[in-house]
C-alpha cells in the first residue's frame, strides 16, 4: 500500500491517470464491468491443454471439469468417500457388494452403482448405463490415449448393465476399495461414439471435448462450458439440465494468469475475484499477499495431502545405516522452518500419513529437534572424527551427501539452504545439486540416480495405500523398466505383507492397527525423512460463501453449486 | 538481383533444414518426455500406462527415425498436433502469431518513431546536457527489467487508478476486435516500446554522429545546404544502414514473440506459446514456431540487404567483373 500512494502522490501521475481515463471508456466490459456479483471470476495459472476428461492429467482440468461434471464417487471435505453421481456406495453390508469366485479361482468383487435419477447430459439426453459402457470401451482401448488406463483394462475386468441406471462393476480380485469408482468419468455415448468408431487412434485429437468445446451435450453438472479462449478463459454458465440444487452465480469465469505477482495485481485490480488453492498461489505468496492487502481479502489455508519430504537412496553406503539417517532427522528444527517460513501454517509431517487422514495413528515414534541427540547417533554410527567441521569414520571417509530439489523452485531451495546450515552444525557436509523438474523427475528419480537425498512431494488421495512408493516391488530397475516409486530402495518384509494385506482389508476396526503398525515401521526404519504437509491457500473475497476446500486432488468445485455471493 | 534472390532462398531452405534437425535433436535430448510429466501430474499412471502411452505417441522411437517422420509429415504440409493444446499445429500458432507481430509490429513502429528523432537530435548535440539526458534515460530503459516495469504499469495503471485492464487479450465475452483490444494493448506495447527504445536511439545517435563527421557533410555545409536538409536527407540516410541491420536482425523476434512481457500480461503470443511447448515436450509446436522465427530472421536479413541497395545508391546486386 506504501507503494501505491507515492505514487498517487505526484501530480504528473494524477495527470496521467486523467489521460488514461480517455481510454477507459474503451474498455467496455474490461476492468470494471466484469465483477458484479452475479459473476464471479477466479484466477488461475495454468490452461488446459485438454477438456477430456480421462486424458492427461491437469489440475486446472480437474477443477473446470468439477463445475461442469461429476465423478460417480469422491472424497469429501471430510476426506469421506460419497457417491455424486451415483446414489449410493455399495456395500458388502447392504448386499449391494458382492464377494465372487471368477472361473479361474481368483477371489474378486461385484459392485453396483445406480446412477442419478435425474442426471441428464446438457442436451437433455439422459446419462445412462449406455455411457458407462462406451467409457469403459474408450478407456480400455489400447489407442485411445486415456491416461490411466490401469483401471479400465486390469482392475476393471467387466461392467454389466443391469438397467438403464443401475451396472455393476467387477473388480479383478477382491479389494477394499470396491466402492471407489472415483477416475471412471462417463462420456456421452450418443457424441463420442461416432469420433471414437471413425479412428480410434485419433480419438484423442478428434474428441468433441476438444474440437466442440462448448457443446452442452459434453457436461451434465451445475454448469457448463459456454465459452472456451484457448489460453485465456473459460466461461461457465448454469447448466438447465442439472438436477441437484440450483447454482448461485450467473456466470463464472476462470481466468489464466500464469505469472504470480501478475495474478496478485488483476486480483487487486479487481478483474480476478478469488484464487483457488488448487490451481492459484504458493503459501509463502499467499502470505504475502495476506500482509499486505489480508483486510480485504479472506485468505484460507487448507492442509492437504501434499507429502513434502526427502527421498534418501538406501544404497548409498552412509545412508544404509538408520542412526545417520535418524541423526539427520533429529538435527533438524522442522517446528522452526514450517514457522519462519510458511507461518506456521503447514503441519511438520511425521510420516506419510496424513493427521487429517481417517487412519492416521499417533502411536509411533517421533524425531523432536535436538543437535545433541543428533551428534551423539552419528558417534554411535562410527562418525566420530571431526575435521574442518564435517565428521570423517575410522577409515578417514567424510560424511558428505549430494541434496538434490527442482532447481528455480523458491521455497524447496531456501528450505535446502536452512537443512543444509543445520546439518552442517552435526558435522555433515551437505552439497546442493538441483536439477530441473523435468530432469529430477524424468530421469534421476525415475532411474535411481540420485546419489543421496532428493526433495520433493508427493500428492496421495486419502487413504492411499502406499504400495508404489514403499513395497519392495516398486523399487525402479532397468529389468522392471524403471516401474514403481520406491525410488529410496526400502525393502522390509513386515511393510510389504502389510500392505498386501491392507488392500484387503476391509473393516476399519481391522485395517486401522495395520495402518498403525505400518507408520511405525515408516518412523522407525526412516526410509525418507518427512517434513511437512502442503497447505493450499485460497483468497477470496469477503462476499463468497460456501467454498470449502478439499485438501486432497479433488476440487473443491465439485460442490460449486452451493458457492453463494452475500 | 533474381539470382542474388534464388541464392538467398537456397541458403535459406538449408538452413531451415539444418535448424530443424538441430532443434529437433536437442529438445529430444533433454531428459524427460511428455510421458513423464504426466506421471508427475498423476500417481495413479503405472508403468504399463507409460509405456503404452509412450509407444502411442511415437516416443519409444529413436529420435532420427521420429525427426525423418516429422520432415515427411511437415513436406506434405501436415504439421501434425500439437500435444499441449490437442489441436492441430497451424490452429495453434496462427493465432498466436497475430498476436505476437500486433504487439511487437506496434511496438517496433513506436520504438522507431522515437528513437530515430531522439537519436538524430542527441547527435547534434553531442556532449551537452540534453545528450546527456538522453543517454541516461537510454541505460535506464535497456537496463529496466521488463517484468518490474510491468507490474509497475499494472500497479498504476490497473490497481492504483483502474483505468487499464491488468492483463488479456480482450474483455470476457467480447468479440477480440481490434478496437476491443486496444485497452489491454497499452501496457504491453508501452513496456515494451520502453525497453527497446533505449537501444535503438543509441544506435541512431553513433551512427548519425558517424556521418556528420564525414567530408561531404562539411562539403554540403559548405555548400550552403540547409542544416535541416544535411541532417535528415543525408547525414540520417547513411546513419539507416547500420540501423537497418540491427532491425533486420530482430525481424525474428516479432514471429517468436517476448516472453516476460507476455507471461506478465497474460497475452497470449508466440513467446509463452514456444516456452511452454519446449518445457511440455510438444515437439510440434515448438519446432514450427522455431523454424518460423529462424525463417523470419533470415527474411529480416534479405530484406535488409534489400534495403541497403534502396538507401545507397552505390550497393547493387549485379556481379562485376574486374
Amino acid at each position: 500500500m506504501a507503494i501505491n500512494r507515492t505514487l498517487l502522490g505526484y501530480g504528473r501521475f494524477k495527470r496521467m491517470g486523467a489521460v488514461a481515463a480517455v481510454l477507459m471508456g474503451m474498455t467496455s466490459a474490461g476492468a470494471g464491468a466484469a465483477t458484479a456479483k452475479d459473476e464471479l471470476v477466479i484466477g488461475a495459472v495454468q490452461f488446459p491443454g485438454t477438456f477430456h476428461p480421462s486424458i492427461d492429467a491437469m489440475a486446472t482440468k480437474g477443477y473446470i471439469l468439477g463445475m461442469a461434471r461429476r465423478p460417480f464417487t469422491t472424497f469429501d471435505q471430510d476426506w469421506k468417500l460419497i457417491c455424486l453421481l451415483c446414489t449410493e456406495l455399495p456395500s458388502l453390508e447392504k448386499g449391494t457388494a458382492v464377494e465372487v469366485t471368477r472361473s479361474d479361482g481368483t477371489r474378486a468383487i461385484d459392485a453396483t452403482f445406480t446412477i442419478q435419477p435425474g442426471a441428464t447430459w446438457g442436451d437433455g439426453k439422459p446419462v445412462t448405463t449406455r455411457d458407462v459402457l462406451f467409457t469403459w470401451e474408450v478407456g480400455r482401448h489400447p489407442l485411445s490415449g486415456v491416461t490411466n488406463a490401469q483401471l479400465f483394462s486390469k482392475d476393471i475386468v467387466g461392467i454389466t448393465a443391469v438397467d438403464d441406471k443401475t451396472f455393476v462393476v467387477h473388480w479383478d480380485k477382491f479389494r477394499c476399495g470396491y466402492d471407489a469408482i472415483n477416475d471412471l468419468l462417463v462420456l456421452p455415448e450418443h457424441l463420442e461414439r461416432p469420433v471414437f468408431e471413425t479412428d480410434p487412434g485419433q480419438y484423442r485429437n478428434r474428441t468433441l471435448y476438444d474440437t466442440d468445446r462448448t457443446n452442452p451435450g459434453l457436461y451434465f453438472g451445475p454448469y457448463r462450458i459456454t465459452r472456451v479462449e484457448a489460453g485465456a478463459y473459460v466461461v461457465l454458465e448454469p447448466n438447465p439440465t442439472w438436477w441437484g440444487e440450483q447454482p448461485g452465480f450467473k456466470r463464472i469465469v476462470v481466468r489464466t494468469v500464469e505469472n504470480t505477482a501478475a495474478m496478485e495485481a488483476n486480483l487487486l485490480s479487481g478483474e480476478i475475484d478469488y484464487v483457488a488453492g488448487e490451481v492459484g498461489l504458493s503459501i509463502e505468496q499467499a502470505l504475502a499477499f495476506e500482509k499486505r492487502h489480508g483486510q480485504r481479502y479472506n485468505v484460507v489455508y487448507k492442509p492437504g495431502l501434499f507429502y513434502e519430504h526427502i527421498d534418501l537412496n538406501l544404497d548409498n553406503p552412509i545412508l544404509a545405516d538408520v542412526r545417520v539417517r535418524r541423526a539427520l532427522l533429529t538435527a533438524v528444527d522442522r517446528e522452526a522452518i514450517s514457522r519462519q517460513l510458511f507461518g506456521g501454517k503447514q503441519s511438520v509431517a511425521h510420516t506419510g500419513v496424513n493427521p487429517l487422514d481417517r487412519f492416521y495413528s499417533d502411536d509411533f515414534t517421533k524425531y523432536p529437534f535436538n543437535q545433541q541427540a543428533a551428534v551423539k547417533l552419528l558417534e554411535e554410527a562410527g562418525w566420530t572424527e571431526l575435521r574442518d567441521g564435517i565428521r570423517q569414520d575410522a577409515s578417514g571417509r567424510r560424511l558428505s551427501l549430494e541434496f538434490q530439489s527442482t532447481a528455480g523452485n523458491r521455497t524447496r531451495e531456501l528450505v535446502q539452504q536452512v537443512l543444509q546450515a543445520q546439518w552442517r552444525k552435526i558435522g555433515v557436509d551437505v552439497r546442493i545439486n538441483n536439477q530441473p523438474a523435468r530432469v529430477l523427475f524424468g530421469e534421476t528419480m525415475r532411474e535411481r540416480k540420485f546419489p543421496a537425498m532428493a526433495m520433493f512431494a508427493w500428492l496421495s488421495s486419502p487413504e492411499n495405500i502406499p504400495r508404489t512408493i514403499l513395497h519392495s516391488s516398486m523399487i525402479p530397475a532397468a529389468d522392471n523398466g524403471f516401474s514403481g516409486q520406491n525410488y529410496n530402495g526400502f525393502r522390509d518384509a513386515e511393510a510389504d505383507r502389510i500392505i498386501d494385506d491392507l488392500e484387503v482389508t476391509c473393516a476399519d476396526d481391522q485395517a486401522k492397527p495395520l495402518w498403525t503398525r505400518l507408520q511405525q515401521i515408516y518412523a522407525e526404519k526412516l526410509p525418507a525423512l518427512p517434513l511437512y504437509f502442503r497447505s493450499d491457500s485460497y483468497i477470496m473475497p469477503p462476499w463468497l460463501e460456501g467454498v470449502r476446500p478439499t485438501g486432497h486432488q479433488y476440487p473443491s468445485t465439485l460442490w460449486v453449486e452451493q458457492w453463494r455471493s452475500k | 538481383m533474381l539470382r542474388f534472390a534464388a541464392v538467398r532462398l537456397l541458403q535459406a531452405i538449408v538452413v531451415l533444414l539444418i535448424m530443424s534437425f538441430l532443434i529437433y535433436g536437442l529438445i529430444g535430448l533433454m531428459p524427460g518426455d511428455p510421458i513423464d510429466l504426466m506421471i508427475n501430474a498423476d500417481p495413479n499412471v503405472t508403468a504399463a500406462d507409460a509405456a503404452r502411452l509412450r509407444a502411442l505417441y511415437g516416443l519409444d522411437q529413436p529420435i532420427w527415425e521420429r525427426y525423418l517422420n516429422w520432415l515427411t509429415a511437415a513436406l506434405q504440409g501436415d504439421f501434425g498436433y500439437s500435444r499441449l493444446f490437442s489441436r492441430p499445429v497451424p490452429e495453434v500458432l496462427a493465432p498466436r502469431l497475430l498476436n505476437t507481430l500486433l504487439l511487437l509490429g506496434m511496438s517496433l513502429v513506436l520504438s522507431l518513431m522515437v528513437a530515430i528523432p531522439l537519436g538524430v537530435f542527441a547527435a547534434r548535440r553531442p556532449n551537452t546536457a540534453t545528450d546527456t539526458a538522453i543517454n541516461l534515460a537510454c541505460f535506464a530503459g535497456i537496463s529496466v527489467p521488463p517484468f518490474w516495469l510491468a507490474l509497475l504499469f499494472i500497479i498504476l495503471f490497473a490497481v492504483v487508478l483502474g483505468v487499464l485492464p491488468a492483463g488479456g487479450m480482450a474483455p470476457v465475452g467480447g468479440d477480440g476486435g481490434l478496437w476491443e483490444r486496444l485497452p489491454y494493448l497499452v501496457m504491453p506495447v508501452a513496456t515494451l516500446t520502453l525497453v527497446s527504445i533505449g537501444g535503438y536511439t543509441r544506435f541512431v545517435r553513433a551512427a548519425v554522429m558517424e556521418q556528420l563527421r564525414q567530408d561531404y557533410i562539411r562539403t554540403a555545409r559548405a555548400k550552403g545546404v540547409p542544416e535541416r536538409s544535411v541532417v535528415w536527407r543525408h547525414a540520417l540516410r547513411n546513419a539507416m544502414i547500420p540501423v537497418v541491420t540491427i532491425v533486420a536482425l530482430g525481424f525474428g523476434s516479432l514471429f517468436s514473440g517476448a516472453l516476460v512481457t507476455e507471461s506478465m500480461f497474460a497475452y497470449l503470443g508466440m513467446g509463452k506459446l514456444i516456452y511452454d511447448s519446449i518445457l511440455g515436450n510438444d515437439y510440434n509446436i515448438a519446432l514450427v514456431g522455431l523454424l518460423l522465427a529462424t525463417l523470419m530472421t533470415l527474411a529480416g536479413n534479405l530484406l535488409a540487404d534489400l534495403g541497403y541497395a534502396a538507401l545507397d545508391p552505390r550497393i547493387t546486386f549485379t556481379e562485376t567483373r574486374t
